[in-house]
């Protein structure tokens, strides 16, 4: 893993607490979030992060009405 | 490094709840969610967490209690203000959020709302205006859009009939006391930081006793608007903004003092014996010497309201109470107290009053026309009658009575002060039925009289009726 | 001296400094105001709570707030205010909060009048709001009783963690008698094993709601238990001349001072009666009527109502072996104290 790797910021989603109402997809600026297909066990298809690019503003922790659903670190 | 994570203001786990117990009870993109994560994290920053009490409503967000790591109040359908009263006035120091939707603030609790605003009340009210019933399952709300469908406003809210969206935050700002009025919304990521802002600020001034804040949450619920998520919040944008147009009201907390922190002291029983004994002192008490407790009495004491005839009276069982009696007084009661006769009871006892009514009085004193008419016929063979004959034109028929008139308010007005004609009257009592020697009267008189000015008067007033009594 | 005429109405906030309490909600209303004009003259000057509030509603719910710290608080009304209480003194029941309300029962239905009567007996005694629950009823007939039972329902209020209600009557509250001022005493209960304080300790939970069927018929089952328990441990009553009568009366507040004068009366022409005075209306001196059904021969149950109230409770008790009659007056009208007599001579 490069150096970059580990400073760069990045957004995790517990796929069992989301429930799918694409709040983060609306808010994340540099649009980095996607949508699952598959359904999570209570029946949602929840949100994940596409892997690179977030910026580690917290908009999407915000605007996600669940209190543990998103977690956002910008080191 | 910053971490954006649940706050832990949260409790680890939902456990109150049925189900996943690391997700809330709240549908998908409802806004109550983001309310909650903004007041965690203020209450995680402010440190506040272990001094919150926290009040839910019902709705919704009944179910507050699930959530916050806090103190619980569940209150009754728009009390949540009220029971915030209660809580904050015993215990100003915690911190009060009265956490109330739409139906609870604006409909059912439209009174405690506004009326803890005008008290000031040291609270933060959160106000989640989302249009509609949740909890119930999509009923018109007070703050329903005209037009809107809702199940009980199947063709649209319409003014002609359902009248118009209410704008609590509007008319709550008119009110002086509350002192920081908030509108914002959890649409967009600067609107939701607008509201993070607002209620840290609607806690801090709670924390400088700075007095009431109410701050009024546009917020999305998509399953009774039977929109998606993503639809709600541009419905909630376009739409609602439209009529609650966010941004802040007012703003009076600027170099403020925090007033508002009301005090309350601890219970001290020392301090309340103390209190309690100045409160029923009973003055100047005099020497028994030669009285002897008075018994077997039942009274009736009548004539116009402002005669004094209620005090005299009062002042009758106040003598016999220090004699060492025991007595008890009720005045007329009923609608006849509305009008221009007044008329009490004392009876005066040994050992125990049964009936504190006097029904067959067998000392009556009248002053006035209509009372000797009332009450003449219902007193004892053998009983007293005194009245005051400068106002009584017709005398007394009963022949198997004492009677006893003088002309105590003509007496009075001539020593000067036409309010003595009842302690004239006393006097007058005290001679007939040889009840007290008289410097026991004059001595306790010191004590019942409170206006020490008026003592000299009366004593005179007294002494007067007394000797025109005795000579008879 | 501690000892000072004053009104009923004004010895309840006597008894409830007594008892500690300095935290009073309420709102206007004849017969019953001279209590709040006592509490917002006293309390604050101790260093207490008055807040008059903008509704019945309003001062109740107050009281739920104060009441779930497990600190000692009350409110006071009349009839037409006591039924509006209701709705949150079934919240009060069921979150189990200490608190003490005062109804001085004016005339009813609606607006009736200001004059007294005993027609809250059965909102007050029979629970009067939502769901299953009672609150303790103490029924004051002297201005020294309206301070002692309010001072002992807070006791009797924290005990059980419920509300107690003092049911006085109109004449009671207006009435001026001696009262023995008592002595301050500190509040004998803790409650911080339940009460909400703003306190890392107590950040506990007052509610009354229990969405699971099994949890609310526990918790129902947990309030039946209590009132068994205060049912088998708080029932006063005070007796006169019992032991031999042939007819006993049954009556509480003023009604039963009237009674107990009447007595006297009939003692003095031979007649055999006596009076029964319920002091606690819930729980209802049932056992003792029952036990004194054994040995009477008739009941009558004298109340300030139209269709008689307390009867029933008294004819639960008797149970069919002796006949319970009932005489009432309403509206402000009161029993002559002949007239019982005269009914006493009528039942014997």
């Amino acid at each position: 893993m490069s150096d970059e790797n580990l400073t760069a910021p990045y957004m995790e989603v517990d796929a069992e607490l989301c429930k799918g109402c694409l709040m983060c997809i609306g808010v994340c600026p540099k649009k980095v979030i996607e949508q699952s297909k598959k359904l999570n066990s209570a029946s949602y298809h929840p949100v994940y992060y596409a892997g690179q690019g977030c910026l580690g503003c917290g908009m999407c922790f915000y605007a996600c009405p669940e209190p543990g659903a998103i977690r956002v670190v910008k080191p | 490094m910053k971490i954006y994570e649940k706050p832990a203001a949260f409790y680890d786990e939902f456990s109150r709840k049925g189900g996943n117990v690391k997700t809330t009870h709240y549908c998908p993109g409802c806004g109550h969610g983001n309310i909650h994560k903004l007041i965690a994290e203020a209450l995680d920053d402010m440190h506040l967490t272990e001094k919150t009490i926290f009040v839910s409503p019902v709705g919704c967000s009944v179910f507050g209690y699930y959530y916050f790591n806090t103190g619980h109040f569940q209150a009754s359908h728009g009390r949540a203000p009220a029971v915030a009263t209660g809580i904050k006035r015993a215990n100003p120091g915690s911190i009060v959020i009265s956490y109330q939707g739409d139906g609870d603030l604006a409909a059912i609790g439209t009174a405690e709302t506004l009326h803890a605003a005008n008290r000031g009340e040291n609270i933060t009210v959160i106000f989640v205006n989302n249009a509609i019933y949740g909890m119930t399952g999509g009923q018109m709300a007070p703050t329903t859009l005209l037009g809107q469908v809702t199940k009980t406003t199947p063709l649209g809210r319409q003014e002609d009939l359902h009248g118009n969206p209410v704008r609590m935050a509007e008319i709550i700002a008119t009110l002086p006391t509350a002192h920081y009025v908030e509108r914002v919304m959890i649409g967009d990521a600067k609107d939701i930081a607008q509201a993070r802002k607002a209620i840290r600020k609607g806690l801090q001034n709670q924390i400088d006793g700075k007095g009431y804040s109410f701050i009024e949450i546009l917020s999305p619920c998509p399953t009774n608007w039977g929109m998606t998520p993503v639809d709600a919040k541009k419905w909630l944008k376009e739409k609602m903004t439209q009529i609650f147009p966010v941004g802040l009201l007012k703003d009076t907390t600027e170099g403020q003092e925090g007033k508002w922190y009301r005090q309350f002291a601890d219970f001290v029983p020392e301090k309340t014996d103390a209190y309690l004994e100045q409160l029923v002192d009973v003055g100047h008490l005099a020497s028994l010497d030669g009285v002897s407790a008075p018994d077997g009495l039942q009274c009736k004491f009548a004539g116009f309201g402002g005669q004094g005839i209620l005090t005299l009276g009062l002042m009758f069982a106040q003598l016999a109470m220090r004699a060492g009696s025991k007595v008890s007084w009720i005045p007329s009661y009923g609608p006849e107290m509305r009008g221009g006769t007044a008329n009490c009871s004392v009876n005066i006892a040994q050992k125990r009053i049964g009936s504190p009514l006097a029904e067959t009085p067998n000392l009556l004193v009248v002053m006035n026309q209509p009372s000797l008419e009332a009450f003449e016929a219902s007193m004892q063979p053998g009983g007293l009658l005194i009245y005051d004959s400068s106002i009584v034109e017709k005398a007394p028929q009963r022949k198997d009575i004492r009677v006893v008139g003088l002309k105590a308010s003509d007496m009075a007005t001539e020593l000067g002060n036409s309010k003595v004609a009842n302690v004239i009257l006393l006097g007058a009592i005290i001679a007939a039925l040889d009840l007290y020697p008289i410097e026991f009267v004059k001595e306790s008189l010191k004590g019942i009289i409170k206006k020490k000015a008026l003592i000299d008067i009366n004593l005179e007033a007294l002494i007067k009726g007394y000797e025109m009594a005795a000579r008879r | 001296m501690t000892t000072q005429l004053m009104k009923g109405n004004d010895a309840v906030i006597i008894g409830a400094l007594a008892a500690g309490c300095r935290v009073y909600f309420g709102y206007p209303i004849t017969p019953a105001s001279e209590i709040a004009h006592a509490a917002a003259r006293h309390f604050p000057a101790l260093g207490g709570v008055f807040v008059q509030a903008e509704s019945e509603v309003a001062a109740i719910n107050m009281v739920y707030g104060t009441a779930g710290m497990g600190v000692r608080c009350m409110t006071a009304s009349s009839s037409p205010g006591f039924s509006l209480k209701q709705e949150g003194l079934s919240y009060c029941a069921g979150a189990e909060l200490p608190c003490v309300v005062i109804d001085v029962n004016r005339g009813g239905p609606g607006l009736g009048n200001i004059a007294p009567e005993q027609s809250d007996y059965f909102q007050v005694t029979k629970g009067g709001g939502h769901g299953s629950y009672r609150l303790i009823t103490l029924a004051p007939n002297s201005a020294q009783e309206m301070c002692d039972l309010t001072f002992l329902a807070f006791d009797l209020a924290d005990q059980y963690r419920t509300p107690a209600c003092l049911l006085a009557d109109g004449v009671i509250g207006q009435m001026m008698e001696a009262v023995d001022v008592p002595k301050a005493r500190p509040v004998p209960f803790d409650h911080s094993d339940w009460a909400v304080r703003g306190t890392p300790e107590t950040r506990h939970l007052i509610t009354s709601i229990y969405l699971e069927a099994d949890a609310l018929e526990a918790h129902n089952l947990k309030l039946a238990q209590k009132y068994q328990r205060i049912t088998e441990n708080e029932v006063r009553f005070e007796e006169y001349c019992t032991e031999d009568a042939d007819l006993i009366v049954v009556a509480y507040g003023v009604v039963s001072r009237l009674a107990s004068s009447a007595i006297d009366l009939a003692r003095q022409q031979g007649l055999k009666v006596g009076l029964l005075r319920p002091i606690t209306l819930w729980p209802f001196p049932s056992q003792k009527i029952a036990q004194l059904a054994e040995t009477t021969k008739v009941f009558l149950s004298l109340e300030l109502n139209s269709m008689g109230q307390m009867v029933e409770d008294v004819r639960l008790a008797v149970n069919g072996k002796k006949p319970v009659y009932f005489v009432g007056h309403c509206g402000g009208k009161n029993f002559g104290c002949q007239e019982i007599v005269d009914l006493m001579k009528k039942y014997l």
